[in-house]
């Protein structure tokens, strides 16, 4: 196990420096000029200069690159052009509404996923098996953002039980508190989970499909136990090593796909910061937020390869 | 009876490719026609008869430059085939390529090539897209090379994959063995029986472009103004959803059928060309 995972972090630093290295390049190397388009094309050529010197851009491209990958392990990854404040403020800030909302999309996306995807299995080539994978195919070919909107249509046009967006905060002295967050976040993590949860039915479906067919299955069944207790006692448990491995890639695709659906709903998340500073230009905020995103999904990969190692030891003996 | 010979009947036997198919052929058909007809012009403002609800006039209604909305959403679906086909067209050329050259010369190419790969899959579609229109401005060519890049892991992973299948095969080591070049071994042999896959994929992918696209108009960064594109609707009509909720559904409605028309197609196809993989999942 020790070799295994000694590879596997390697992996991970090697990713993590690749990734770094694409983003500052692209952000930083390619356009020439950071400070001509943190300023835009109309600038004054003297302020452009004077925000030059500010971000350092006359030290060589190597140094400015190695004072960024510092910086965030001692947390000085600079001062956000627009909002004036630290970005690690900013960026903390912010995700405190992106994880959260991330991980109950996730949650959300489990259960709906699981329970459907068991019932189809159970139902095999039944109405219930047809009529519930229907209704993923449906759930795959609907955009997030559209299926917030027909959420916000519904839920705070129609019948007024959510408000149509906004967030009040996790702090009670704010004017916020747990459930009210609780509840502005329910609709987007919605919108998120459906889509993946109708991807993840379908692999669960089949997943399940396939170990019922397994000989174990046949003598739990023998010994009288009850087609509940086999398939949430036996097959789910084995069919769960493919299913966990999507469930990796799904968090990276929700956390993606908060940037949309923050945008949706008007959420103050990380998805929403990175839009608005490409809209203020803002290119040392969208350079860290994409990189700590990027970071992330690396992170989720990695958490997911070991655990597969884990749930399965023949992925391991195949890698030695 | 031959095999060609049994082909529609068995297409036919496949609800999922019948329906996918009569989606797909509808959404390019509506791209078609709009070339040479649509009910009202898609640009032209009409302030008087703004907001206006779906009608004999405008089938969908019209939207708050009463402009016709039926009319946008047929101008629309070329954005949407338009940003697939090229985005599609990149990380099939591309991904292919790489996906082949990895299966062939195996050893640290195939390493090299699948853990770039791996890296790619880092930046999600809407995070490589973001970067550049950071950098270059927001637009549909951006958004085409974003989504093309991100197209690109995905074709040279199943090739690869699939290819190094096809080179176990008893008929590639018989090449091998008369001294053919592996380049020849692999357009002849490995390319054309793994098409079939690759045409799967390709329909898959196509719907993601298609959802890709319409998010990223969506938040302003993809397709521009005027040009009608169907995620850029979908923005504007949330502004007005307490005075015109039906604005918002049917655009909305457009992409989910293209993409459902395309995913029903793909799982059609497979189904049609790996008679061997349906079993397997049924």
């Amino acid at each position: 196990m020790s070799v295994f995972l000694a590879k596997r972090l390697l992996t991970l630093i090697a990713t993590l420096l690749g990734a770094s290295v694409v983003v500052f390049a692209v952000l930083e190397v390619l356009p020439g000029n950071a400070a001509q388009v943190l300023m835009g094309p109309d600038a004054d050529p003297e302020a452009v200069a004077t925000m030059a010197e500010q971000l350092g851009l006359h030290q060589p491209a190597l140094q400015r690159y190695a004072h960024w990958v510092l910086g965030f392990f001692t947390g000085d990854l600079g001062n956000s052009y627009a909002y004036g404040s630290p970005v690690w403020e900013l960026v903390g800030e912010r995700l405190a509404l992106t994880l959260p909302l991330a991980i109950l999309a996730m949650a959300l996306t489990t259960v709906l996923a699981l329970l459907a995807g068991v019932y189809a299995a159970s139902q095999h080539n039944k109405l219930g098996d047809i009529g519930t994978m229907g209704l993923a195919q449906l759930g795959i070919a609907i955009p997030n953002f559209w299926f917030a909107i027909l959420l916000i249509l519904l839920f705070s046009v129609k019948l007024q039980w959510f408000s149509a967006g906004g967030f009040p905060g996790w702090s009670a002295e704010m004017g916020g508190g747990f459930w009210p967050a609780l509840q502005a976040l329910l609709l987007p993590a919605i919108a998120l989970a459906v889509v993946q949860a109708a991807i993840l039915a379908r692999i669960t479906r089949s997943a399940v499909l396939e170990v019922l067919r397994e000989d174990f299955v046949r003598t739990a069944r023998a010994k009288g136990l009850s087609q509940r207790a086999v398939l949430w006692g036996h097959v789910l448990r084995n069919a769960m090593i493919p299913v966990v491995t999507v469930m990796g890639l799904q968090f990276a695709n929700l956390l993606a796909g908060t940037i949309v659906v923050e945008n949706v709903f008007y959420l103050p998340g990380l998805g929403r910061l990175i839009f608005q500073s490409i809209a203020n230009r803002d290119l040392i905020v969208v350079r860290n937020c994409v990189m700590l995103l990027a970071a992330m999904v690396i992170v989720v990969n990695f958490v997911v390869d070991v655990l597969y190692a884990a749930i399965d030891p023949r992925v391991k003996a195949s890698d030695l | 009876m031959s095999a060609t010979a049994a082909w529609p009947q068995r297409a036919l036997r496949h609800p999922s490719l019948v329906v996918g198919a009569a989606l797909t052929l509808a959404l390019i058909a509506t791209a078609l026609l709009s070339f040479v007809w649509t009910p009202w012009s898609p640009y032209a403002m009409n302030l008087d008869a703004k907001l206006l609800a779906p009608s004999a006039q405008f089938w969908m209604g019209t939207d708050a430059f009463g402009r016709d909305v039926l009319s946008q959403i047929m101008v629309g679906a070329r954005s949407s085939i338009a940003v697939g086909l090229v985005a599609v067209g990149i990380g099939l050329v591309c991904g292919v390529a790489l996906g082949l050259l990895a299966s062939a010369l195996r050893g640290w190419t195939e390493e090299l090539i699948m853990r770039l790969s791996d890296f790619t899959f880092a930046f999600p579609a809407i995070l490589s897209a973001i970067m550049m229109t950071a950098v270059f401005g927001p637009g549909m060519v951006n958004a085409i090379v974003a989504i093309g890049i991100f197209n690109i892991p995905t074709f040279a992973r199943i090739t690869r994959a699939s290819a190094n299948a096809i080179w176990a095969r008893e008929y590639v080591l018989a090449a091998r063995a008369c001294g053919k070049h592996r380049l020849s071994i692999t357009v002849q042999h490995v390319l054309p029986n793994i098409l079939g896959v690759l045409v799967v994929q390709a329909t898959i992918q196509f719907a993601l472009a298609i959802l890709a696209e319409a998010a990223l108009s969506y938040l302003g960064l993809g397709t521009q103004p005027p040009q009608p594109s169907w995620g850029r609707m979908l923005s504007d009509a949330q502004t007005l959803m307490f005075q015109a909720p039906l604005l918002a559904v049917f655009p909305g409605a457009a992409i989910a059928l293209a993409v459902l028309g395309l995913n029903l197609l793909g799982d059609g196809l497979r189904d049609l060309l790996d008679p061997r993989l349906s079993r397997q999942r049924q």
